[in-house]
Parts: C-alpha cells; sequence; structure tokens
C-alpha cells in the first residue's frame, strides 16, 4: 500500500485533509479524502447548513484568442454563443459516435477568453482530445491550467453567508451558474462561480495553487463557517449529494459507450445546425434522433424491498431476466431511502414500473420513480 | 484504537468471546471506522449452521457493503434483533455491540484465530502505518 500511495497524486490542502483525520483514498489516481466526521453527517450539513470541499484535482483548460469560441463550438455539444461574460452552463466533448469524452462546465471570461473545467480521472485524455479536435483551428491558444488553481466547493444553503464574511463581491447579483471577480481572503481577482455537484446553493472559487495559500483559504472558510456548523467534506458525500440530485458522474452514468440521449442529457445538445454549427458527435446524434430515441434510457430508482442497489448490480424483470445495470446506487442521506441510477430499456422507464435488482443472489424489487431524487427548497420570500 | 484482550479475532475483522462453548461475534472497532455509517446489517437465523471462514451474513454502510466471516463453526443461538432498527449502534460501540451467538461446534477453532495483539499488528501492517 505504501509502495502505490507514492505515486498517487496530491492537491495542495493533502496535509490539511491529513489534519483533519481525513480518511484518505485513491480516487482516479488522486490521494482524496473520502470523508472527515462522516459521511452522513458531511452530507447533512451541506443540506441544511454548509460544507466545504477540495476540488482541485479537478482539471481547468483555458482558450484564449480570437478563435476560442469558434473551437469551443466545435468541441463541446451546448451552444457558448448564448453564454454571456461571466455566464457558465454545462455541456460535454463527445465522440463521433455521440458518447461522452467527458462532460464539461465552460465559463466565459471575456469575448475570447473561455475556461472548461473538466474531470480528474479524465485529465490528460482531455486535454489530448482538445488539442487533437482543435489545436489546429485558428487564432486559439489552449493551456492546461489543471495545476495552477486550487478549487474549493463551499456548498449549501449557508454558503453565501459564509463566503459573504471573506469577500467584497456581491454574491447576491451571481446567479446561479454565473460567475464574478472580487478579493476574498485577501487575494485579488479570485473568481467566485456560483456553481456545484451538490444540488444545493452554492459556490466554486479558484485559488492560487501554493500550499501555504491553498491552506490558508481553507481555514479562513472554515473558520467563517463555523457559525452555520460547516464541515469538510469528502468525495464520499460529495458522491451521495450529486446522487440525489440525480447528477451525472463520469464512468458511471456516461462514458464513452454510452450516448447523450441515452443519459437523458439531450437538452443540452444543441443540434439546430443554422444556430450551433458542426460539432463532434452532432451527426451521431441526428442519427439517434431519427431513429426515434434511445432504445435504453437513464431512470431513477427507488428501492421499495429492503436492499440497496450499488453500483454494477443488475437490473431485471420482476421474474428475473436481466435487463440493464445501476451506474450508481446508494442509501440517500438525507431523504433516507436506498436510491440508485440505471440503464434500463426504454420499455421500462416509465415511472412506478416496477423492476427488480439482483442484490448478492436475491431479487429485490424498486420502481422508477422521477429524478432528480432530491429537489433544493425554493427561497421564500 | 483498543481491541479488547479477552477476545479473538479474524484477519477479516470479526471479533469473537466465549464463554464454554457459548460464543458472541461482532466486528472490530476498525471495521466499523473503514466502513463508516453503517445503514443495514444482514444476520442468519437463529438454528442456522455457520462455518469457519465462511459468510454468515453482511453489513452495509453508506458507501460500501462488506461479507461477515464467522470465526468459527456452530449453531446461531441469537442475532441481535436491535441492529435492524439502529444499525448504527455498531459505529459507537463496535467492541460491546454483539451480531450473532453461537454454539460453538469444536473450540480448537479458537486457536486458529488471532490474539488481541497479534490482531493489532495485523491491522497496523495492513493500513501501512
Amino acid at each position: 500500500m505504501s509502495e502505490t500511495t507514492a505515486t498517487l497524486r496530491k492537491t495542495a490542502l493533502n496535509a490539511a485533509h491529513r489534519a483533519h483525520k481525513a480518511k484518505m483514498v485513491d480516487f482516479g489516481g488522486w490521494d482524496m479524502p473520502v470523508e472527515y466526521s462522516g459521511l452522513v453527517s458531511e452530507h447533512m450539513a451541506v443540506r441544511t447548513g454548509v460544507g466545504l470541499f477540495d476540488v482541485s484535482h479537478m482539471g481547468d483548460i483555458q482558450f484564449r484568442g480570437p478563435g476560442s469560441l469558434a473551437a469551443i463550438q466545435r468541441l463541446c455539444m451546448n451552444d457558448a454563443s448564448k453564454l454571456a461574460v461571466g455566464q457558465a452552463h454545462y455541456s460535454a466533448m463527445l465522440q463521433p459516435d455521440g458518447t461522452f469524452v467527458d462532460d464539461v462546465v465552460v465559463h466565459k471570461l471575456s469575448d475570447n477568453d473561455y475556461l472548461i473545467v473538466i474531470n480528474a480521472g479524465t485529465r490528460e485524455k482531455d486535454i489530448q482530445w482538445v488539442r487533437k479536435q482543435v489545436g489546429h483551428m485558428p487564432g486559439v491558444h489552449i493551456s492546461d491550467y489543471s495545476d495552477h488553481y486550487t478549487q474549493l466547493a463551499i456548498q449549501g444553503p449557508k454558503a453565501a453567508e459564509t463566503l459573504a464574511k471573506l469577500t467584497d463581491a456581491d454574491l447576491s447579483t451571481i446567479k446561479n451558474y454565473w460567475f464574478t471577480w472580487g478579493k476574498m481572503c485577501g487575494l485579488y481577482n479570485v473568481m467566485i462561480a456560483r456553481t456545484g455537484y451538490t444540488g444545493e446553493d452554492g459556490f466554486e472559487i479558484y485559488i492560487p495553487s501554493d500550499e501555504p495559500t491553498s491552506a490558508r483559504v481553507w481555514n479562513e472558510v472554515l473558520g467563517a463557517g463555523a457559525e452555520f456548523g460547516i464541515v469538510p467534506c469528502g468525495l464520499g458525500s460529495r458522491n451521495t449529494l450529486r446522487l440525489e440530485s440525480a447528477m451525472a458522474l463520469y464512468g458511471h452514468e456516461i462514458s464513452d459507450t454510452i450516448n447523450v440521449f441515452e443519459a437523458g442529457l439531450g437538452r443540452y445538445a444543441k443540434l439546430d445546425l443554422a444556430a450551433k454549427g458542426d460539432f463532434v458527435g452532432r451527426d451521431a446524434l441526428v442519427a439517434v434522433e431519427d431513429a426515434g430515441g434511445p432504445k435504453r434510457k437513464l431512470v431513477g430508482l427507488e428501492m421499495i424491498e429492503r436492499g440497496i442497489g450499488r453500483d454494477g448490480y443488475s437490473v431485471c424483470t420482476v421474474g428475473g431476466e436481466k435487463i440493464g445495470e445501476i451506474t450508481s446506487g446508494s442509501p440517500a442521506p438525507f431523504l433516507k431511502k436506498n436510491i440508485a441510477l440505471a440503464y434500463v430499456p426504454a420499455q421500462y422507464a416509465g415511472i412506478d414500473e416496477v423492476v427488480a435488482v439482483e442484490i448478492r443472489g436475491q431479487l429485490v424489487k424498486a420502481k422508477v420513480v422521477p429524478t432528480p431524487f432530491y429537489k433544493k427548497p425554493k427561497k421564500s420570500l | 484504537m483498543a481491541y479488547p484482550a479477552g477476545c479473538k479475532y479474524t484477519k477479516e475483522h470479526e471479533w469473537i468471546s466465549v464463554i464454554g462453548l457459548a460464543g458472541t461475534v461482532g466486528i472490530t472497532d476498525y471495521a466499523q471506522s473503514s466502513l463508516g455509517d453503517i445503514v443495514f446489517v444482514e444476520l442468519p437465523k437463529v438454528g442456522d449452521a455457520v462455518e469457519a471462514g465462511k459468510i454468515f451474513g453482511s453489513v452495509e454502510s453508506v458507501k460500501a457493503v462488506s461479507d461477515l466471516y464467522s470465526p468459527v463453526s456452530g449453531t446461531v443461538t441469537a442475532v441481535n434483533e436491535d441492529l435492524k432498527d439502529a444499525p448504527e449502534k455498531v459505529n459507537a460501540d463496535a467492541n460491546n455491540t454483539w451480531m450473532l451467538k453461537l454454539d460453538l461446534k469444536d473450540k480448537a477453532e479458537l486457536d486458529t484465530l488471532l490474539s488481541a495483539a497479534d490482531y493489532e499488528k495485523f491491522v497496523s501492517e495492513e493500513t501501512g502505518h
């Protein structure tokens, strides 16, 4: 175990995590905290108060120059021409067959300047893909800034109040999926985005990745959130939070064998040629659409008998015939139900359809339910 | 992390305490800590036979499922019904939260198990510190 540990990549906050007695795991080659005080208490802190995540393992690719928009449009399925400066959106880079290279968040920094945030486990593959697909296009300079930023996610209904104590930026003017730059913890021009992966209000901030700065800001956020019961949160609760919110995870709900329509993410694929233009994977998606839609679909399952469906478990008819597989499954700490996302043939994807999950040789009943499983309460005025 | 000296331990992280031929089985503090928040404990029925080194049930946390291995062979005389509604008791006090009571078939099987000191050493080697 000590031999493999030596080769794991570390974020600038590795020592801070260990000081907080985090349980560390190998996550896609990264030595990352899976939990500190406990997965359930961290999950609940984000749903009811505020939690702090180190997500510095995420990658960042910047596009600069007058050809940036054209490159992003060629590379990603959403229509980046619709973005205003200071706005971000969910998108994805696709294989020519309409399956996923990775899902990304595209940020428009200025008219000729975009930042895309990519997954940790796919960083090298992504940057190679980007250079291969659009590196030759005129007027675009592509930089891999993944190691330049420490990325912190401050998430939960008390995230804004926590962050407001540390920055001069007016957070009330930042809408969901918009961002700004402000002074934070004495650092100038920190990018502050109202984004996240928890289904809760929250922010992701991008600060320099040197260890002293990273640790200082980490501790200042924990100090600012103390009155709201802030806790450091690991990848364990990050996973259960995103699962309750039915957000896709690369390698699970999306991969290079699953297409955009199967994953239920068609609303982010802009196929109107006149409006957006061509992009890698578009032809394949048009063909799927012409063929009447996908044959299998991602559905939400709720266990109705005792048992927990987990990643990779088979989904069967109640008679026991295998029809699909769970991509992510877990107890849902806030909802207090056992939930899962699974691929099943379209004829089994209707709400209230009863299926069975094979759990260690036993068929345990589950039903198809609407997603997201959890929706954050609307703010009352 | 303390492991009671009066118990014997498996490399799969179960403990057993024995009086006469009556054994009581649970999981170790190391096991509950590795699993995290426990949400489900699946146990056999009273009267079922269990076999040394074989799976007798499972314990699930939010993030993982783990099989339970019987330290010895025997017949189940009681299962801890409290764990159906309160599996988190295992997290709170693994050393004193039993899962299973059984009548031992062969007391000599205990000699193949680890002492508290050996188990502690085994765990420290497994975690690498």
